[in-house]
């Protein structure tokens, strides 16, 4: 790791200040993407700015048809979360996905989104559900915020806060796991809310989580495997590399919609 | 540099260090605490897992001073030198739930962590699929297993000593 400094702010304000001031920092919330690739060299913050512990930033909430969620909830906080496993169990079933209990035990929804990790869980299902991304600054609608691998919407100087996730009547995740890595090789996320139904692809796409408009478009009639029988996406486009070629990544885009429809 | 306070293993330490330390450098290096161990330092094996406020990490993932203010358990802090071994140790012991040895301190955390969250009554299939993020390349795990299912048992009222 290369030198940086260490601040443990109090709130996100302060946070936000110091990140303003210095454009080399980077914030921190579980640390379990950032500290890997400051190992790596990959990274070279002047500054931590640690969040992690800034209070009341973890919190699961009912709002009406929603459920509002702190940037700071740790995976394992939102799988065992009874709010959570009531009324929208497809996202706590995802969060128990992730990496192994140890991970689930640092890393944040909040870490997760700003990192966009290509093979990640959590985009997924914030792409999959039309989330909004909350801010210190704005809201962010989920078709809005990914922008590319390793990439998204927010400005240097912005921090999420919350993110609000829609209740869907029917929604399932279902994921290809790397079996090395627990990341998803490919990982679906299917959703239908009244009118609206979204098919979120996360580990596939050379371009980061996207959605598929050919399978929401033939899901319109019925929410329900037999509508996409023997479709596929097409493999240009889809990531190749030692664990899979773009043709397999394609073709299982295809075997897991189906297998999430099925389950949602 | 900079100030770090710890509680470890129910003692309160102070140190000096640079932002970069690893919770897992401060354990082993500044206070000789060498019972953790690193197998891959990339977050991968377990090797490495403490308790941090009462919670399984992999402190090679955490920095020291991320755990400023908190409290840390290590393998060490499991049973008194000269008390009996914990029920999970016994239960290693006895179950023949190693072989190097190297993966063992973070097995055990883990373990213990696993009865904490989850209850005295562990299935295979649940032993195992926690065991995820534990990797041993001796044993074959079977007896880890075992080790786990017994140890959680034996766990039963098992007050840590203080
Ligand atoms: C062994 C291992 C296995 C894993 N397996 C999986 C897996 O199967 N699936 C999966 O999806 N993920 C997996 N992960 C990643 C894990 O989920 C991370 O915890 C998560 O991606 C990042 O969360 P964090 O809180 O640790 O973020 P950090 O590492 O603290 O930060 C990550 C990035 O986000 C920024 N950031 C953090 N919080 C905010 C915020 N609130 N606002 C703005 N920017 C912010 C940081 O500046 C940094 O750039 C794994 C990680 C490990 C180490
Ligand atoms: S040394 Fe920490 S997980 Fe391997
Ligand atoms: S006993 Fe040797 S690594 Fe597990």
């Amino acid at each position: 790791m290369y030198a940086f400094k260490y601040h443990r702010p109090g709130t996100i304000r302060q946070a936000a200040n110091l990140l303003a001031k210095n454009p080399e920092a980077k914030i921190m919330a579980g640390g379990h993407s950032l500290l890997p690739v400051m190992k790596l060299r990959l990274a070279k913050p002047s500054d931590i700015i640690d969040i992690g512990r800034v209070e009341g930033m973890n919190t699961i909430e009912l709002k009406g048809r929603s459920i509002v969620i702190g940037a700071l909830a740790r995976h394992i906080e939102v799988a065992n979360s009874k709010t959570v496993k009531d009324a929208l169990p497809a996202l706590a079933e995802v969060a128990g996905m992730i990496g192994d209990p140890a991970v689930r035990h640092r890393g944040t929804l909040g870490g997760s989104l700003a990192n966009n990790d290509p093979n990640a869980d959590y985009p997924a299902v914030v792409l999959g559900l039309g989330a909004t991304i909350i801010t210190n600054k704005r809201r962010i609608a989920a078709d809005d915020y990914f922008t590319g691998m390793f990439s998204t919407a927010l400005e240097p100087d912005e921090i999420i806060t919350k993110v609000s996730f829609p209740l869907a009547k029917k929604a399932a995740y279902q994921k290809f796991r790397h079996p090395a890595s627990g990341f998803a090789l490919v990982g679906v996320f299917v959703s239908k809310r009244g009118s609206d139904i979204r098919v979120a692809v996360t580990g596939a796409g050379s371009n980061g989580v996207f959605r598929v408009k050919a399978f929401e478009e033939a899901l319109k009639k019925r929410f329900s495997p037999k509508s996409i029988e023997g479709m596929t996406v097409p493999a240009d486009g889809m990531n190749t590399d030692i664990h899979g070629s773009a043709e397999y990544r394609a073709h299982l885009v295809g075997v897991m919609a189906r297998r999430a429809l099925a389950a949602a | 540099m900079a100030a770090v306070s710890i509680t470890v293993n129910g003692k309160a330490v102070t140190g000096d260090v640079d932002p970069r330390t690893l919770l897992v450098q401060f354990l082993r290096e500044n206070l000789r605490l060498t019972g953790t161990h690193v197998g891959c330092d990339t977050s991968q094996c377990g090797c490495c897992i403490v308790h941090l406020d009462g919670i399984a990490v992999k402190s090679c993932t955490v920095l020291a001073l991320q755990a400023d203010g908190g409290n840390v358990l290590t393998i060490e802090g499991l049973a008194k030198p000269d008390g009996p071994l914990h029920p999970m140790q016994e239960a290693f012991r006895e179950n023949h739930g190693l072989q190097c040895g190297f993966c063992t301190p973070g097995m055990v955390m883990t373990a213990v962590d696993m009865v904490h969250r989850l209850g005295n009554e562990l299935d295979e299939k649940t032993i195992r699929h926690e065991l995820d993020g534990n990797l041993c390349r001796c044993t074959g795990y079977h007896n880890i297993v075992k080790a786990i299912a017994a140890g959680a048992k034996a766990m039963k009222g098992y007050q840590q000593p203080a």
